[in-house]
């Protein structure tokens, strides 16, 4: 058996997958509460490598359809931004 | 588990202020509280708030509600069992540019003193001290106070939802209220999208969408939805920013290090009122060129994410507090104007005895939600974001 404590389910924040089971097991099957909990999603990636693969456990573990678990929302910018950049927009005006 | 078809007290909205209102009724021996959020709990406004929670308020109420709420956020991880979380006293840093400023901090400093709050002014030099990366060529003082602080809102609604289970308290997610049912000026229930619900008492709680359902009552309180905006960087080295950084010269702006490195922060463009949330390109740019003027190394820093939230404002930025004297058995707490999270445990506790005694000893008389109509409106309270 693997060391789900081992098996890294989101790289930005250091999510595991025992971390997401053990919510699940809790009764805590919403990504959007999975999300804020453990902040999947939430890091530098916005989400392109941990929701699909957390999305996959809610649906092993708990039956339910990907369309029942849905997609949390994706926010701005897509990539990472640095400030200065936004300041050097500002400057050219 | 199939929804209760009659409870005793009915809670609309799931965000800070309901579920704390519910703990606090559970804990007084109210015994069929049900709790209703029309999406997830914490969706509305509490999961898009900035964390800050801060006792230095310019008016004696907000003061002394806040010098409660600061205990009672203190005592969160034990009362809640919930070692979890954590509400982080790294204080809060006024930086203040011109003598006017310096002059209003000073005398609610005095204010603040004056019940135990233990906010000093400083030098900028000082304040360099407490954030080494402050560009304090132009501040001439500062306000701090080092019980002041921010928790993760995230954690604190997780966590008050697992205590509320186990004392037995019904959480219905993706519930909708659309009418709250009144028969003979007394309270009745709620419809739900899930049916109706017969209730003793109703609690509107539901902050910006607060006036939808009294407009169907014909109770006119005046809360509206302005957009705010919020923005989380790429985490960096622990220890940089410990307090929440406020410069009212600097856009109204307030910035903090979350736990987890990441910098989490706004300012005070806002937009409204309106219930779009998309955030804008034009906070974007200013967010960024005012945080590089308190902080100059923050230009190196990455902006990771960018959302937008409601404040959902009253014409003086106080809450609505109390009971609706048309309908028996019907009572507000909303419009909280961007404080609804940092002021949450108190008004908890003062609404839990006010539904349960009919009176609270906290100074809700200020929040009196028939203020407006009387106009009688309250010095703004000091606001930022």
């Amino acid at each position: 058996m693997t060391d789900k404590s081992k098996v890294i389910i989101c790289r930005c924040n250091d999510v595991t997958q025992k971390d997401i089971e053990d919510l699940i097991d809790q009764g805590i099957t919403d990504i959007e509460l999975i999300k804020r909990i453990t902040h999947i999603g939430m890091g530098p990636c916005q989400g392109r490598t941990c929701v699909p693969l957390v999305a996959a456990i809610i649906a092993r573990k708990t039956g339910k359809s990907y369309d029942e678990i849905g997609i949390p929302a994706t926010r701005i910018p897509v990539r990472p931004v640095p400030l200065a950049v936004l300041v050097g927009d500002e400057d050219e005006e | 588990m199939k929804m209760k078809s009659k409870v005793d007290v009915a809670i609309i909205g799931g965000g800070i202020i309901g579920l704390y209102t519910a703990y606090e009724l559970a804990k007084r021996g109210v015994e069929n509280i049900a709790v209703y959020e029309k999406w997830y709990i914490g969706s509305g406004s509490t999961f898009r708030c900035g964390s800050g929670i801060r006792q230095q308020f310019g008016d004696e109420t907000n003061i002394r509600m806040m010098k409660r709420s600061v205990e009672k956020w203190v005592a969160f991880p034990e009362e809640m069992e919930f070692p979890k979380f954590k509400f982080a006293q790294t204080g809060y840093l006024f930086l203040l540019y011109d003598e006017k400023e310096v002059k209003t901090f000073t005398r609610n400093v005095q204010l603040q003193n004056s019940f135990g709050i233990p906010s000093r002014i400083i030098t900028p030099e000082e304040a360099k001290e407490i954030v080494p990366g402050l560009d304090i060529s132009e501040v001439i003082a500062a306000s701090f106070n080092h019980t002041d602080g921010k928790a993760n809102p995230f954690l604190a609604v997780y966590g008050l939802a697992r205590k509320l289970r186990r004392m037995g308290v019904e959480i219905n997610e993706y519930t909708k209220v659309d009418d709250i049912v009144v028969k003979d000026s007394q309270v009745e229930g709620v419809k739900t999208s899930k049916g109706f619900v017969k209730a003793d008492m109703v609690l509107n709680a539901a902050n910006a969408w607060a006036k939808i359902l009294n407009e169907k009552l014909g109770i006119n309180i005046p809360i509206e939805p302005y957009k705010h905006q919020g923005i989380v960087t790429e985490p960096f080295k622990l220890g940089e920013i410990k307090p929440m950084v406020v410069s009212f010269k600097y856009g109204g702006a307030y910035l903090t290090q979350k736990a987890n490195g990441g910098l989490i922060g706004g300012i005070a463009l806002k937009y409204g009122p309106t219930w779009d949330l998309t955030p804008t390109y034009e906070f974007l740019r200013e967010v960024s060129k005012n945080f590089t003027r308190i902080i100059p190394a923050l230009k190196y820093v990455s902006i990771i994410r960018q959302w937008g939230g409601y404040y959902a404002e009253t014409p003086d930025h106080n809450a609505a507090i109390g009971k609706i004297r048309e309908i028996e058995g019907y009572y507000i707490a909303a419009g909280f104007s961007g404080h609804g999270f940092m002021l949450a445990p108190a008004v908890a506790e003062g609404m839990a005895d006010l539904m349960t005694k009919g009176h609270t000893s906290l100074p809700f008389d200020f929040y009196d939600p028939y203020r407006f109509e009387r106009g009688e409106l309250r010095e703004q309270a000091v606001q930022m974001g």
